[in-house]
């Protein structure tokens, strides 16, 4: 068909430089529900180099889930709408990508891994039919093969005795095995980019540990880009090379992890970072955001943080900051960038106090 | 200002303790398996298993431990919401579990518990005061007069306004509520019993970071304005070390350390201990960790390894060479300084310098920014960042080891022999 072959026309005329991954452009995603429009992302862009690691944080309902859901095209169109934007990916918008190219693209090129490793395995397949399925769909290869490239995959993410494993269903593993069952099922057709929604968050401290090492070592010997959706700041600081910061559908900060989390500049990623618990604040009371995350019905008319921040001032009210065109470009707050039409200078910067270590 | 129960005794936390609030004595918890045609029992999955502490007046008791250690069960079973298998525990020098009838009835009314999930703990058919004033009129006497409504009501708008929500949001119902909301109403209908100990089962587990804090910041509030003592059960280890006077760490149904907060933090003696504490990822992106990861997951309570429970997984073990003590003898929970107890029969030998050797994998710090560390070798980084957590040259030349050994090494391989220096200091 002419659609297929004028996107892969585009594809061979790549504008994007070769080393740009994935570009997420300006992407808004909305919900239309019973009590109006859920505007879960609205106006995200940022990109991922390849081999980049990328950590998207954010507090639950900031769109962080959504963003990459809307990459990967799993959304039921409705009630979701892509109102507008791009997914830039290897040169081709994946929204606009005919849905069979779609699923050519799907597990095989961009590989998720999902937060529940319970409900996100189909209980009544063995693990080797569904890592194997995804393989032999998109390689064309043998069913033979298939269980080969499983095996090989099972024992790439550390499970002993693989041949074993491929004939046991999900129920009979554990959370921590589940999710490297996951890893193995992202990894099986070599894709350039693996999404991890949150996938340490269901898991104990010391699997945890174990995923991350996993995930560290898998992307340095495949190379592939990592994009990992977390709310967790630690696992952030040790996982990613760089961070965006998501708040109410909007990226407001981004910027190396060390820039990030060792000098925050929006008031939200200060307020995050402080009031993480840890032994040199016992005693004292810790410091809060005030309020709730905002109501995504009924957003404020300026900065969507401007209820919640200490450090607001006129120009929040009334002008809503985009990180696109903030000065400097990677947060989006007027504490930084002047504010349209108002000439008051901005304010005293607020300081955040030096991470501590929460243990000797 | 709510008039806190009369009947309570005056408890002052900064008083010299005499007799500990609650003790707990070899507190045990089966849950049995049934199965084959016959619904025959095949065994027991042992959830607590032999559980012993004491709970002083006024202190905050943190529980901490990996999903399926026995953690909230041994919170349940201590307030009784259900039944024990064996063991003893009193709550001011009285039995808890040999009460009946009304006698049970006042107990409960003296331990309170906040649950986990803010949304399953509220019934979502009954409105804020009828969920808060449910307690109070099962605990109505002549006394209290909360069989009244205006005085039940009263009261109920009294807890509102101390866990911070507004007093006629008891007209509301559940959904109404935020999460963090909800966790306050579940606190306020804890609290408005005025008990003598809460405990706490993961109370800001469910919760966003920014909401969590004002949560622990509510809870501190509270202890100190109702003399309360909690139990608060939790696996986030930061959150414990902040919340807790003493904690107890559990492994698979048994306490495996006990100390100070400080104590246990700065100065881990189990094995097992340690590699939690340093399986917690830092904020920090400076700060390096040697982590011990454990092989394995957590072994099935149903059939728990032989003598220490703990030796399937234990680095410690390996480092000693297997000694045969760790598969046949279960240790004992014995006391190695004041108030710390360890149950490891080599709790003596663990050094920084042994978990050290043990921790093989050296986490790498973000090895990108802006091409800053990339280049740099993983060996001086961890030569000059480990030392967050290290104390003398022999761990460092050890970390160094363990680090060139490691491939998680990022970017760096290509240059892990040059010699530059660190890019940037520790913590400035």
């Amino acid at each position: 068909m002419t659609t297929a072959a004028t996107v892969r026309d585009v594809g061979a005329a790549d504008p994007t430089p070769s080393d740009l991954l994935l570009d997420i452009r300006d992407l808004r995603t909305y919900f239309h529900v019973m009590d109006g429009t859920v505007k879960a992302v609205d106006g995200v862009s940022f990109s991922v180099k390849r081999g980049q690691t990328l950590g998207v944080v954010g507090e639950s309902g900031c769109g962080k889930s959504v963003t990459a859901l809307t990459v990967m095209r799993l959304l039921d169109i409705p009630p979701a709408e892509i109102a507008s934007g791009q997914v830039m990916f290897k040169g081709r918008d994946l929204l606009k990508l005919p849905d069979p190219e779609m699923r050519k693209v799907r597990g095989n090129e961009i590989a998720m891994v999902f937060q529940e490793p319970m409900t996100s395995l189909n209980p009544v397949y063995t693990v080797g039919d569904q890592i194997s399925e995804a393989v032999i769909l998109h390689k064309g290869i043998s069913k033979k093969a298939g269980v080969e490239k499983s095996i090989e995959s099972l024992r790439l993410v550390g499970i002993n005795n693989p041949e074993r494993r491929i004939k046991q269903y999900p129920h009979e593993l554990s959370g921590g095995m589940r999710q490297r069952v996951m890893i193995a099922m992202a990894l099986s057709c070599d894709p350039d980019l693996i999404i991890a929604d949150e996938p340490t968050t269901a898991l104990d401290v010391t699997i945890q540990a174990q995923i991350l090492e996993l995930l560290r070592k898998v992307q340095d010997e495949t190379g592939a880009a990592l994009m990992l959706i977390t709310h967790d700041l630690g696992v952030v600081a040790e996982t990613v090379q760089d961070v965006v910061v998501m708040y109410a559908g909007r990226v407001v900060e981004r910027g190396t992890v060390e820039e990030v989390l060792l000098a925050p500049k929006h008031p939200y990623t200060m307020g995050l970072l402080d009031s993480i618990p840890s032994k040199g604040k016992r005693g004292q009371r810790l410091n809060v955001i005030k309020g709730t995350v905002a109501n995504p019905f009924n957003l404020p008319p300026g900065c969507n943080f401007m209820p919640r921040c200490p450090f607001a001032f006129e120009p929040c009210q009334v002008h809503d900051p985009r990180i696109e065109e903030a000065d400097p470009p990677d947060v989006a707050c007027w504490l930084y960038t002047r504010a349209p039409g108002i000439s008051l200078p901005p304010r005293k910067r607020p300081t955040v106090a030096p991470l501590e270590a929460t243990q000797s | 200002m709510i008039d806190s129960a009369s009947s309570q005794a005056p408890a002052d936390p900064k008083k010299p303790m005499g007799e500990p609030l609650v003790v707990v004595d070899n507190l045990v918890k089966y849950y049995p398996i049934y199965g084959g045609v016959l619904r025959r029992k095949l065994g027991d999955v042992k959830a607590v298993d032999g559980v012993s502490f004491d709970i002083n007046r006024g202190e905050v008791f943190g529980l901490v431990g990996e999903s399926g250690c026995g953690k909230s069960t041994l919170g349940r079973t201590l307030i009784r919401l259900i039944p024990r298998t064996s063991g003893t525990a009193s709550l001011n020098g009285q039995d808890i579990f040999s009460r009946k009838g009304d006698d049970l009835k006042r107990l409960r009314g003296e331990m309170q518990i906040i649950f986990q999930d803010p949304v399953g703990s509220l019934n979502p058919r009954m409105p804020v005061s009828d969920i808060i004033g449910e307690g109070l009129l099962a605990q109505q006497d002549k006394e209290n007069g909360w069989g009244r409504r205006e005085i039940r009501d009263k009261r109920v708008g009294d807890y509102l306004d101390a866990v911070g929500l507004r007093r006629d949001y008891a007209r509301r119902y559940p959904h109404e509520f935020s999460g963090g909301q909800r966790q306050r109403i579940g606190i306020a209908r804890a609290l408005a019993l005025s008990p003598e100990i809460v405990i706490c089962d993961e109370p800001v587990s469910a919760l966003d970071v920014s909401i969590q804090s004002q949560i622990l910041n509510l809870l501190l509030d509270l202890r100190a304005e109702f003399n309360l003592t909690y139990l608060f059960v939790a696996h986030n280890l930061s959150v414990i070390q902040y919340i807790s006077d003493r904690v107890g760490v559990m492994y698979l149904g048994t306490i495996v350390e006990i100390a100070g907060v400080d104590e246990i933090y700065s100065n881990p003696r189990h094995p097992y201990t340690i590699a939690l504490l340093s399986a917690v990822p830092e904020p920090n992106p400076r700060v390096r960790k040697r982590r011990i990861v454990l092989k394995g997951d957590v072994p099935s309570p149903a059939a728990p390894p032989s003598g220490c429970r703990f030796h399937t997984r234990c680095w410690l073990r390996e480092q000693l060479g297997r000694p045969e003590s760790c598969e046949t003898t279960i240790p004992e929970l014995r006391e190695i300084a004041g108030g710390h107890r360890v149950a490891c029969h080599f709790a003596e030998t663990v050094t920084p310098a042994a978990a050290a050797e043990a921790a093989h994998v050296v986490v790498p710090v973000a090895l990108a920014a802006e091409g800053l560390a990339a280049a740099a070798p993983l060996a001086a980084i961890a030569g000059g960042e480990v030392e967050e957590t290290e104390s003398d040259a022999a761990e460092t030349a050890a970390a160094i080891a363990a680090a060139s050994t490691t491939t998680e090494s990022g970017t760096s391989t290509d240059s892990s022999d040059s010699g530059s220096p660190p890019p940037t200091g520790p913590q400035n």
